[in-house]
């Protein structure tokens, strides 16, 4: 039999529309203790596709992404998403992926059961084709603190795809995964992200926002280096310090 | 005056012989801790709860409160009680002086603040965990509170061991609002002080023995739920 290679958005009709953006951020501070964590922080970003945010330990990264999502209120500046500050209707359609998965003390298939019972919004799969599509099906009555790291990540992800987000922020969801599971998960993302959905993605690996990104947000302490369309990035960086990271130089 | 040998010879063979006496004190003590820890988790799970997400004026107020009342003096909340619930006091209408059910009043009073201030320990644990997570997927606060307390179920069913433990062996409040009136409100541990006052060793001994065994049992199950809970990562 002749096997057709079918684009994924085939297959998923109902691709979305991405309302919320484009997301602007005007003069974001944020500090702890009188100490600014973030400052002066200035973003347009209007793009479908995926978006890295990278930058050395300690840049700010998740900080940046939690006050986006409203999980931190800033000292003073804007957050807009399509004009909306961060009111409950936006917030509603948008998930994290924590870096460290927040797992019930539940089953497998009663933390996915948890979302779809809980949240306002949410998508038309059934738990168990949620749980077919992330690979644990067969784990559905195992605790889900039991899973082995990937799997929790597995689970966190299917989680919050079954929230149905227009956004998904992502906080190195492959940080301790091995190459091969790291593999599944990005073309799970790309899968995700062709189906419309706008990924914010947390990433310390080059590789990985080179196969996904279409733009990069570099950060360095606590402050926006640049904002460039991947492929410019990673060719010929702007900014001194995203010079140094990709040559592997530079340090807090 | 018994020998101690023969006291427990006596004792065993109360035991060993299901004695009616002893069956019936021993079902009376269970069934008002019982009743008593059942009614004090209903009210301490939420209340221990609650202190621990919210954040509401006073809420320090209420737990240096909660803490100083886990240490009452059994004697001084039957004090309370019964100055509460006697002819002249203002619940004195009830007409449950020396009763069982002043007795679960009195124990409840105990074990509340043990229930509610493990509680808020346990739930201030889970919820620094869940919290951001929580917020992420926008979970209103009311929501918040019960799916806390059932996900600390493990860590909960210990709190309401605790304060079964703490009220079965206690006697200073059920002896002053009970009376220890045989057949209606004779408790094991009221049973104890008084036959030992009387010099009636044998069921002193024979109540005491159980109470021992209970408390082991009690330890025991603690001791297994901590483990199936970790066993299962649900600790
Ligand atoms: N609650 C807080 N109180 C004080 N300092 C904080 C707090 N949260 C974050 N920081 C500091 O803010 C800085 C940025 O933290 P953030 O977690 O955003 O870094 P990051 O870019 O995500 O780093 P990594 O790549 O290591 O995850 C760090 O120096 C961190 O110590
Ligand atoms: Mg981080």
């Amino acid at each position: 039999m002749p096997c057709v290679l079918v684009p994924n958005t085939w297959l998923m009709p109902e691709m979305k529309k991405i309302t919320q953006l484009p997301l602007k951020v005007s003069d974001l501070c944020f500090s702890v203790h009188k100490k600014q964590l973030l400052g002066d922080f200035n973003l347009h970003l209007d793009s479908q596709g995926v978006t890295a945010v990278m930058g050395p330990n300690g840049a700010g990264k998740s900080l940046l992404i939690r006050l986006l999502h409203g999980l931190l209120e800033p000292d003073s500046g804007i957050v807009e998403w399509n004009g909306k500050s961060l009111e409950l209707a936006v917030r509603q359609a948008q998930a994290m992926v924590f870096q460290k998965p927040v797992l019930l003390r539940r089953s497998v298939a009663a933390n996915i059961d948890f979302v779809l019972d809980n949240c306002v919004i949410k998508g038309n799969k059934s738990c168990r084709d949620i749980l077919q599509e992330a690979g644990l099906y067969e784990r559905r009555m195992q605790p889900a603190r039991l899973l082995s790291g990937g799997e929790q990540q597995r689970l966190a992800l299917a989680r919050a795809l079954a929230t149905s987000p227009q956004i998904l922020f992502l906080d190195e969801p492959t940080a301790s995964i091995d190459p091969s599971a790291t593999r599944q998960i990005e073309h799970w993302l790309a899968q995700v992200s062709d189906n419309g959905v706008k990924l914010i993605l947390v990433t310390h690996d080059i590789g990985q926002a080179r196969r996904l990104a279409s733009d990069v947000i570099f950060m360095h302490r606590g402050r926006l280096s640049e904002h460039t369309p991947a492929k410019q990035f990673f060719e010929e960086p702007r900014s001194r310090e995203a010079q140094a990271y990709l040559r592997g130089e530079l340090v807090i | 005056m018994q020998d101690f040998s023969s006291s427990f010879a006596l004792a065993f063979a109360l035991i060993g012989g299901l004695d009616a006496d002893l069956l019936e004190i021993i079902g009376l003590s269970l069934r008002v801790s019982l009743i008593a820890v059942i009614i004090a988790a209903i009210i301490g799970f939420p209340l221990g709860a609650s202190i621990a997400v919210i954040r509401f004026p006073g809420r320090q107020a209420v737990d240096i409160l909660l803490n100083a009342l886990m240490g009452l003096p059994p004697v001084v909340v039957g004090l309370l009680v019964y100055m509460m619930i006697s002819r002249a006091g203002p619940l004195g209408w009830l007409n449950i002086l020396y009763s069982p059910t002043a007795m679960i009043i009195a124990q409840v009073i105990l074990i509340v603040p043990i229930v509610a201030a493990l509680t808020r320990q346990t739930i201030e644990d889970l919820h620094r965990e869940y919290d951001e997570q929580f917020r992420s997927f926008c979970l209103p606060m009311n929501r918040v509170i019960p799916i806390l307390i059932w996900d600390a179920r493990y860590s909960l069913l210990t709190v309401v061991l605790a304060g079964f433990g703490r009220a079965i062996a206690e006697v200073g409040a059920v002896i002053i609002v009970g009376g220890n009136i045989n057949h209606l409100t004779r408790m094991m541990t009221t049973s104890i002080a008084l036959e030992t006052s009387k010099g009636n060793l044998a069921l002193a001994l024979a109540l005491g023995l159980v109470l021992m065994l209970l408390s082991l049992t009690i330890n025991a199950l603690v001791y297994a739920l901590r483990a199936s809970a970790k066993h299962l990562a649900y600790a």
